[in-house]
């Protein structure tokens, strides 16, 4: 008999699975954004089962909330949620799942192999309060470095997405 | 979260990072392109989660590096969905077939 956490993993692992299949396999664009959406929300899951709640909520905030709503605007924009893609080569398709599986198996052989250290026993979730000062800690393990490297990035980020998607009026074009 | 031996954790990552490859090779439209990539670097986070919560439970390193590896592909999908609105507007069309200018 499973116990109960180990039963919550094995289903919300499928589910994750599942969806992202779907996600990858379906004709209708819009679709794929839905799949892709639950397929994210079950990646949290997987966060809160690994007793990382920190990490669960950026996720759920930054994918589902950011990400996935942003991606489905730009189908809005450009494709119009009815219309279905065409079929890709059959060739193409079989090709692409022979190396897929080729790859998937060989990963997961050398998996098997490797010897993993010994799982360390169990400790209460780091808390939260340990995060934000391991985050802007400038003494040795702490991150104040990346941390104000990222800030940089999602400044020139923030410009880069409006000049590129700027729209320039006709009538200024040539100068 | 014990009973789980690591490696059905990593196996399940290893699945769900050749899904968003499957989806790499046969998608020719860019935003499913994108959510092929996201799906990649999903699986690449709970990768280090897992390796943060097994093998060193006391420290945070793990962690962190997911949390920046989300914060770039928050960056990333920016960026790329400015770029697709941009090549909308001047192809009519977002496949990759299309926008063939700088192939040769």
């Amino acid at each position: 008999m499973m116990p109960a956490s180990a039963i919550f993993f094995y289903v919300i692992a499928a589910a994750i699975l599942v969806t992202a299949i779907l996600s990858v396999t379906t004709r209708r664009i819009f679709r794929a954004a839905i799949w892709l959406l639950f397929s994210l929300m079950g990646i949290a899951g997987i966060y809160f089962w690994l007793d990382m709640n920190f990490l669960a909520a950026v996720q759920i905030v930054v994918y589902v909330g950011g990400i996935v709503v942003l991606i489905i605007f730009s189908v809005f924009l450009t494709q119009g949620s009815g219309q279905s893609l065409p079929l890709p080569a059959k060739f193409r398709l079989f090709i692409s799942a022979v190396a897929v599986s080729l790859g998937l198996a060989f990963t997961i052989w050398i998996l098997h192999g490797y010897g993993f250290l010994a799982t360390a026993p169990e400790v209460p979730a780091v808390e939260m309060r340990e995060i934000g000062k391991t985050m802007l800690s400038v003494q040795s393990g702490g991150y104040a470095l990346p941390f104000e490297l990222v800030s940089i990035l999602l400044l020139a980020a923030m410009v880069a997405c409006i000049a590129i998607a700027m729209k320039i009026p006709a009538d200024k074009k040539n100068d | 979260m014990s009973h789980i031996p690591l490696q059905h954790v990593l196996i399940f990552s290893t699945a769900l990072f050749f899904i968003g490859m499957f989806g790499m090779f046969t998608r020719r439209n860019l935003i499913t392109l994108l959510m092929s990539v996201e799906l990649m670097l999903n699986s690449v986070n709970i990768n280090l989660a897992a390796f943060n919560k097994y093998l060193y439970p006391q420290q945070t390193g793990g962690l962190f590096l997911a949390l920046f590896i989300i914060i770039i592909a928050a960056a990333e999908a920016a960026i790329a969905i400015a770029i697709i609105i941009n090549l909308y507007r001047s192809h009519h069309s977002i496949d990759v077939d299309d926008a063939t200018e700088m192939k040769y």
